[in-house]
């Protein structure tokens, strides 16, 4: 009786698991899937002269060259006005501020800043920085727009890392007479700094992808020449790679491929960095 | 000393205080535009009128194309996101051995790392071709394709937090269920789905955001034409799509039709605001349930 029972909820059990298997599978695969139809695409088009080209009408002869200086330098802006802000508020909220109303509210603010899609912050560039500040569509505007969109991530990234630094060594170096900030420059920031890093990084990732934003406050689609100063107008490759799809000649879509090529071994390279250091970092460090 | 240190802590108070700065410059910038906005165009038109054909002559203002739109791509990721990544999130953390579920979550998480401008290439150039080989009068820009691709990049979010709210519930309620004899398949669903319900619930919430929000795969691979259909094989226009068609092109300031970016954010962000407090408010509901 009991035997019977039993015998439809375990074919059932097994069912489920061979399926919840296969469909692992299947998710992995869609990885690999896109990565072979890209990689066997775009790999025919990466030679030297890909990277030193300016962008042509001829796909044969566009390269990427104003794409990875103006992505490059975007970043460079980015990260200088994000890094030092973005590390100050998140030592502050975790340090200093006392758990009352206002930290709630700003804690609450920062989670939903983090779920606002990106192509809203495009507009808030573009009225604050290209049109209020009067910067245009140059490199700075969209690297102070890019800042605001990466913020949160810094913040919670130094929030976490200072979070898991023990009580137990504030109490030491306040122990010794050492004053609060002391005890934060000195103990808990360098205790926290494989944290922040991997956070830096993995912000840094998220904005070499961001498209709609850039697109948003002007960033050009045809630029054939490298910015020189944060005033100028600049290109990304996320931007050549879409004004590249967007073309209905085949010869383009072997240079989107190739772009995305490019543009995927930058990203896993960062997130491949930041796992490194948050394993290195937990290795080394145990208190 | 004393003043020193009372002002750096002054300088990183203001610092936390931009993100505040951040949130209310979003909704003054949305909503100065948008009130200029519905002082042309009637709020009633806005909601009701079924075409959205601001750059043309015969101007319509009628939000609902967009909406279609965003909502028919959204629904095609979440139905396609939730059961594998569902699935794949109990697979893990249920059958596989730790071993398997350590090498196989990284992995997954890669899907969120890649560029959203390359899944909007794969849509286009990949999945719709392969797609049209089944469904032959799918169209070359389609809802489908854009909808499904969408789908694969949220899987993680919904695999890695439904995972984390499953391995959260206490081990008892596992133990107590295989003491009473019940098969791994009847413990997952009848005791620890119901018991981690709440992550779930959120992990599907945040999706949905994400996929509202998500702008270049559609951009690339829905086409940027404003229907209002709910069939996935027509090609559709989402709100999105629409913000950056506009920024693209030479639409004069001040005018309009530029304000209909505003008007159309201001749509977008509530959505995904409201649905960003819900879940977050579910957080702080349930979070500590089992603590």
């Amino acid at each position: 009786m009991s035997k019977r029972k039993k015998s439809p909820a375990r074919t059932k059990d097994k069912a489920f698991k061979i399926v919840a298997f296969c469909l692992t599978i299947f998710a992995l695969s869609i990885l690999a899937v896109l990565l072979i139809d890209i990689f066997s695409r775009g790999m025919s088009r990466i030679n030297w002269s890909f990277f030193t080209n300016l962008p042509s009408r001829h796909a044969e002869r566009s390269g990427i060259l104003t794409a990875l200086a103006g992505m490059l330098s975007l970043l460079f802006f980015t990260i200088i006005i994000a890094l030092p802000i973005g590390i100050a508020a998140g030592v502050y909220l975790q340090e200093y501020s006392v758990k009352n109303r206002f930290a709630k509210f700003v804690e609450i603010n920062i989670a939903n800043l983090a779920g606002v899609p990106s192509v809203i912050y495009g507009i808030l560039g573009l009225q604050l920085f290209v049109r209020l500040a009067g910067f245009g569509n140059s490199l700075i505007a969209g690297a102070l727009t890019l800042a605001l969109l990466i913020l949160p991530i810094i913040i919670v990234a130094t929030r976490e890392a200072i979070r898991a630094v023990p009580n137990s060594l504030r109490e030491a170096s306040y122990g010794m007479g050492a004053t609060k900030w002391q005890t934060t420059k000195r103990v808990v920031l360098p205790s926290a700094l494989g944290g922040i890093l991997t956070g830096i990084i993995l912000s840094i990732s998220r904005a070499v992808g961001e498209t709609a934003p850039l697109l948003v406050i002007g960033a050009l689609v045809y630029v054939p020449f490298i910015p020189e100063g944060p005033r100028d107008q600049f290109t990304t490759l996320p931007i050549q790679v879409f004004n590249w799809v967007s073309r209905p000649q085949p010869g383009f879509v072997l240079n989107a491929a190739a772009g995305i090529i490019v543009l995927l071994l930058i990203t896993f390279l960062l997130n491949g960095i930041a796992i490194y250091i948050r394993n290195k970092w937990y290795k080394r460090i145990k208190y | 000393m004393r003043t020193k240190e009372k002002m750096i802590e002054w300088v990183m108070m203001a610092c936390s205080f931009i993100t505040v700065l951040t949130t209310i410059g979003i909704i003054l910038v949305l909503a100065i535009d948008t009130v200029k906005f519905f002082q042309e165009v009637s709020i009633v038109e806005f909601f009701t009128d079924t075409q959205w054909t601001p750059l043309f002559a015969d101007k319509h203002f009628g939000i609902l194309p967009l909406l279609s739109g965003t909502l028919l791509t959204t629904t095609i990721a979440i139905l396609f996101a939730v059961p594998l990544g569902l699935t794949i999130a109990i697979y893990l953390n249920e059958y596989a051995t730790s071993k398997f579920t350590s090498m196989v979550k990284p992995i997954l998480e890669i899907l969120a790392a890649i560029p959203t401008v390359v899944y909007g290439f794969f849509a286009l150039q990949f999945v719709t071709p392969f797609l049209q080989t089944f469904i032959p009068d799918l169209r070359g820009f389609n809802a489908l394709s854009p909808g499904l691709v969408m789908g694969v990049m949220i899987i993680p979010y919904i695999t890695s937090f439904s995972e984390d709210a499953l391995r959260a519930v206490p081990g008892s309620l596992r133990e107590a269920s295989y003491g009473m004899g019940a098969t791994k398949f009847q413990t997952a669903f009848k005791v620890m789905i119901p018991a981690a319900s709440s992550g779930i619930i959120i992990s599907v919430i945040l999706a949905i955001s994400r996929a509202l929000g998500e702008t270049m795969i559609v951009a690339i691979a829905a086409g940027q034409e404003p229907n209002l259909t709910f069939n996935p094989k027509e090609s559709v226009e989402t709100i999105t799509t629409y913000i950056v068609q506009v920024s693209m092109g030479d639409v004069p300031q001040d005018s309009l039709e530029y304000r209909t970016i505003f008007a159309a954010g201001m749509t977008l962000f509530l959505f995904t605001f409201i649905l960003n407090n819900i879940s977050f408010w579910m957080r702080r509901r349930f979070q500590n349930k089992y603590e």
